[in-house]
């Protein structure tokens, strides 16, 4: 079964190169902003240091008695600046992709899966890599969470 | 002071326009694809532009425009015909390039531009943050060159005068050399800039003999450019140029070095500055090049 991010790479593979860009401002003009608990204590959230503009990010782990380590539910956070475009765009993808899911299928996201949005030759591949460290800074949070519960 | 005159004591004027200056010809249907003059936005995240930008104006991007695609080095002439015969550029077009942060993507657009002699090449002074700060109008409509639009001429692109290579600098050492990055990538502390570790070497440190002078030094808290006199405070008092000498200025990639590139050879009149793209991405990763900590 495709999963959600699988389901976003196709809608952009399947507009042309220059409505993917649009495409991608619709995620960065989407993102939500940070809640208030983090919003006031920036030191709680990772700095993602291979996207050239500041961005930041919080990974939470669900804690529902009745369901596996696997099963809960993972809340991802970011906060990235208005005049930072396509890394806040990243980051709306990968929010709208991840943030809700289980455990196992955060995990289970292929860590190259940015490279199959089709957006390296509009944007340059040199910038997608900040897509791929965020994705891995997501799971190994995400690992780590789960690991010390 | 006024913008105005501001301008009109550096050494080459002509080479920067201000934000009244542009919004008169907006007005007055002087900018735009096959018009007199071109806007140009040149910024480091590609998409800004798209988020709204100053009406009429195209976007140009440093890695999908101006870099080769394969090799390290900028577009050859055909690439570049293509770019700008879709923007409705042609040879005496005016173009009027703006950016982000303080125009450093911009100067490097010009630099570029410059390698190819394109004549009448301009910046907005204080750029995109400027024309913000001012409530000037953007939007985010894209206007299109006319389908039978003249098209941008294959020239030759000429590095020498302006662009240094590696062997170029190593035969410069004992001239003047510029180091505009941060004083934590010219002491060798840091291996990359603070934020981009992506773009780092091997060695850290500088190239021997290298003054270290921080490109934003040259610019005001609103992007705009330091006045001549500030200007001559830093690069002719402080640092003991003069604008006879010969001088190569490096950053990392080279981008930000164009910034102090564009304040040496049009603010002060310097008349023989090369800008080293190879920086310290090539230097700090070469084998057996003198390195000074």
């Amino acid at each position: 079964m495709p999963t959600p991010l699988d389901e976003i790479a196709a809608d952009f593979r399947d507009s042309a190169p220059a409505d993917r860009l649009q495409l991608l401002l619709e995620f960065a003009d989407d993102l939500p902003d940070l809640p208030e608990r983090y919003a006031d204590a920036p030191e709680k959230l990772e700095q993602v240091h291979e996207c050239q503009s500041p961005l930041f990010l919080a990974v939470e782990i669900g804690e529902e008695p009745s369901r596996s380590a696997a099963e809960q539910t993972v809340s991802i956070f970011f906060s990235a600046p208005r005049e930072a475009p396509t890394t806040r765009g990243f980051a709306g993808i990968l929010h709208e992709a991840l943030n809700g899911r289980t455990v196992q299928d955060v995990l289970a996201t292929e860590d190259q899966a940015p490279m199959s949005f089709g957006l390296a030759e509009v944007i340059s591949p040199l910038r997608m890599r900040g897509m791929v460290a965020m994705l891995s800074r997501i799971k190994r949070q995400v690992r780590l969470r789960t690991a010390a519960e | 002071m006024t913008d105005t005159t501001k301008i009109a004591e550096y050494a080459h004027p002509e080479r920067l326009v201000t934000t009244d200056w542009l919004a008169e010809q907006i007005a007055a249907g002087a900018t735009g694809p096959g018009k007199s003059i071109v806007i140009l936005e040149s910024d480091e995240d590609v998409l800004l532009y798209d988020t709204g930008h100053i009406p009429t104006a195209r976007g140009l991007d440093w890695h999908q425009d101006l870099n080769d695609p394969v090799a390290r080095d900028y577009v050859d002439s055909e690439q570049l015909a293509a770019v700008l015969t879709a923007r409705g550029i042609s040879r005496d077009t005016t173009l009027v390039i703006y950016g982000d942060k303080s125009n450093w993507w911009a100067a490097y657009a010009l630099w570029v531009l410059t390698l190819f002699g394109h004549e009448d090449v301009r910046l907005l002074d204080g750029g995109r943050a400027k024309w913000i700060e001012e409530g000037r109008e953007l939007t985010r409509e894209v206007p299109q060159a006319a389908e039978a639009s003249e098209a941008y001429p294959v020239v030759e692109r000429d590095d020498a005068p302006i662009r240094a290579f590696k062997d170029d600098v190593l035969a410069h050492l004992g001239k003047p050399l510029v180091d505009v990055r941060s004083p934590g990538e010219f002491t060798g502390e840091l291996l990359h800039m603070p934020d981009y570790p992506q773009e780092g070497a091997m060695r850290g440190g500088h190239i021997p003999g290298a003054k270290s002078v921080p490109w934003a030094r040259a610019a005001n808290e609103d992007g705009t450019f330091k006045s001549r006199a500030d200007l001559e405070a830093i690069y002719l008092d402080e640092q003991g140029l003069t604008p006879t000498d010969e001088v190569v200025a490096y950053c990392r990639i080279g981008e930000r070095s164009s910034h102090t590139w564009f304040v040496l050879t049009h603010l002060l009149g310097f008349e023989n500055v090369r800008n080293y793209d190879g920086s310290w991405t090539e230097w700090g990763n070469a084998v057996r090049v003198p390195i000074e900590k």
